[in-house]
């Protein structure tokens, strides 16, 4: 399988980053050369396989369902660069 | 005094503790050391000077007492990938930009308990992903090692012509030195090249694919992935959740197990983290390898490996033998399907993980006429290339109508890859030999590897199914090539078996002597 750059336009939407024309012809050959490389797991027979869910047997450890963390609201959005109040300020999302 | 950043940690603790040298003093030495050499080799992205010297007070008045701890007054490096509280903490991204962490990391938080000092944040790949340490925002790392060759000069017997004046004559050797710029290997460049060039006691560092092992062997250090879930992951930024796994980089193996032993531990934050106790790691150096069970996998030599590797993996295989070793052919026939599996899963994971990076919660924010234009614009200002391109690479495979073909198949021939080593270990054998890289380190900017991102991926052939299979796997000098660059073996073990490679590694660093750079910086 191979990528033409409508393809690649329309991933870099998804994965939320910007790309000029240029950037987008250029990750289409990468892109196409990395999906090359990966293209001989298709040689693998897999009948009966299951998918890896995780590399060590083990069983999701649980804990008590009680509040052990919290109060750091200054702490959270110390590192944000717009806030107010202890809120992120974003750009105007509904009209 | 002699130098003290000369010390291991296992001497630099026994004159420590006999209070033959204070913490203040080597920290002292490092921190000097470190400001001399770090414009050569860049490996150090910021250096906590006040913090160092408040630590190595705070150790030299345990120590006073007689209460010093496992690491205290140790000076260590920490990858810029750890959470270290209030300290440059940005994975060597420009999309992190200015983050300082309010907390610190679960590893970070185990050393500064065993008493060891923080000397400062080491460069890395963006985000560890890379195998040259050139995808950092900071520059690349420069290898402490450079290429040298013999030079032969052979001198005449001199005579002045007095009765009993003779000059000897002879063949002189002397290595001349190439100054061209050489790659530490990464992700974890900047820990192996302030281990190996003496800017720090030992470092910290991640390894997803090879990250650990790759510039261990590059750089004449030895580094140990440990098996998942043995070192918790809290607190270091996330690449791929289910391959990531921290562990040291060190001048030598004992050094490497007394990190280690420090670094790990069970911990309620990370769920993946596993409840089984940490063994003394240190203890298993020494210990006879008599009858040991060593597998060397025919699937490892691969095409077009240099014969100098080959030679190397033959050499490790007859010290192992001479140990009492026994040696075993075996066969991992899903070997090759490893690497092309990690670029489905790894990018996969880490398109996902690094979904956080929208200029809202942390680092860097470019403005945009709405909130998904500020999005992207952050993101595409933010990453580097690679970083990109592996975002790009993990959407794309999870995306609607590709999510069987790739993941699915990726994460089923991973079950494959795991079985592979199951079989081999339920058939007895302990421990795997094999090279730890296809070849030494390469130049700055090389340009085959800038043409074709899969060359740099093939740096990892060796050493990322060990992370397909969540092993441990260690990685320790044995040579140099034709060169004077140095080359590693790998042995990996069974889970959480750490302490066989420990056992083993010794075995082969007693045969190899350990090689230290020939000081320029």
């Amino acid at each position: 399988m191979s990528v033409d750059i409508q393809t690649v336009k329309r991933v870099a939407r998804l994965a939320r980053i910007a790309v000029s024309e240029e950037d987008a012809a250029r990750m289409t050959g990468e892109l196409n050369t990395i999906l090359g490389f990966v293209e001989q797991l298709n040689e693998v027979d897999v009948s009966g396989v299951e998918p890896m869910t995780s590399v060590t047997p083990m069983a999701m450890r649980k804990r008590e369902d009680v509040v052990n963390d919290g109060n750091k609201a200054a702490d959270i959005v110390a590192n944000a660069p717009a806030t107010e109040e202890n809120f992120f300020l974003v750009p105007k999302v509904v009209e | 005094m002699s130098d003290l950043t000369r010390l291991t940690i296992a001497e630099a603790r026994a004159k420590l503790r006999a209070k033959e040298i204070s913490a203040a003093e080597i920290t002292d030495a490092y921190l000097a050391a470190i400001d001399q050499a770090n414009p050569r080799l860049n490996a150090y992205v910021a250096v906590t000077h006040d913090k160092a010297r408040d630590m190595a007070k705070a150790s030299d008045a345990r120590l006073a007492k007689g209460e010093g701890k496992a690491l205290e007054g140790i000076p260590l490096g920490i990858k810029d990938l750890f959470a270290t509280e209030g300290v440059h903490t940005q994975a060597c991204s420009h999309v992190l930009d200015g983050f300082k962490p309010r907390y610190e990391s679960t590893v970070t938080s185990n050393l500064w308990a065993d008493g060891a000092v923080m000397l400062g944040k080491l460069n890395m790949d963006e985000f560890a992903m890379g195998s040259s340490n050139e995808t950092s925002y900071y520059g690349p790392v420069i290898n402490p090692w450079r290429r040298s060759r013999v030079q032969t000069t052979v001198k005449p017997t001199f005579h002045d012509g007095s009765a009993g004046f003779v000059k000897p004559g002879g063949v002189e050797e002397n290595r001349s030195y190439d100054n061209m710029q050489l790659v530490p290997g990464g992700s974890s460049g900047g820990s192996a090249a302030a281990v190996s060039a003496f800017l720090c006691a030992g470092a910290t560092a991640t390894d997803t694919g090879g990250s650990i092992r790759q510039p261990a062997a590059f750089t004449g250090t030895v580094g140990i992935k440990p098996t998942y879930g043995r070192v918790s992951r809290w607190g270091v930024v996330a690449f791929a959740s289910s391959l990531d796994q921290a562990g040291p980089i060190a001048r030598d193996v004992r050094d490497a197990a007394i990190l280690l032993k420090s670094m790990a531990s069970v911990d309620a934050r990370d769920t993946t983290s596993v409840d089984r106790p940490v063994p003394d790691y240190e203890a298993a150096l020494g210990r006879p390898i008599k009858g040991m069970k060593v597998g060397i996998p025919r699937e490892y030599r691969v095409g077009g490996m240099p014969e100098e590797i080959e030679a190397l993996w033959q050499q490790g295989i007859a010290w192992l033998k001479d140990a009492g070793a026994e040696i075993v052919d075996i066969s991992l026939p899903h070997t090759k399907y490893a690497l092309p599996a990690y670029y489905i899963v790894a990018p996969a994971e880490a398109s996902s993980n690094l979904a956080r990076y929208d200029g809202v919660r942390y680092g860097l924010r470019v403005p945009g006429k709405d909130i998904v234009d500020m999005y992207e614009k952050t993101r595409a200002a933010g990453f580097g290339r690679e970083v990109k391109r592996r975002i790009m690479i993990g959407t794309y495979v999870l995306s609607a109508g590709y999510y069987d073909a790739y993941y699915l198949q990726a994460q089923k021939v991973r079950t494959l890859i795991k079985k592979d080593f199951e079989d081999v270990f339920a058939a007895g054998v302990d421990v795997i030999l094999t090279p730890a890289t296809p070849s030494a380190a390469f130049g700055v900017a090389d340009q085959d590897m800038a043409a074709d991102p899969v060359k740099m991926y093939l740096n990892d052939v060796f050493t990322v199914t060990v992370n397909m299979a969540g092993l441990p796997g260690i990685s320790v000098p044995a040579g140099l090539d034709s060169h004077g660059l140095p080359l590693g073996l790998q042995l990996i073990g069974r889970p959480f078996d750490e302490e066989t490679l420990f056992q083993t590694a010794h075995v082969i660093e007693k045969a190899a002597g350990r090689f230290e750079a020939n000081q320029w910086w």
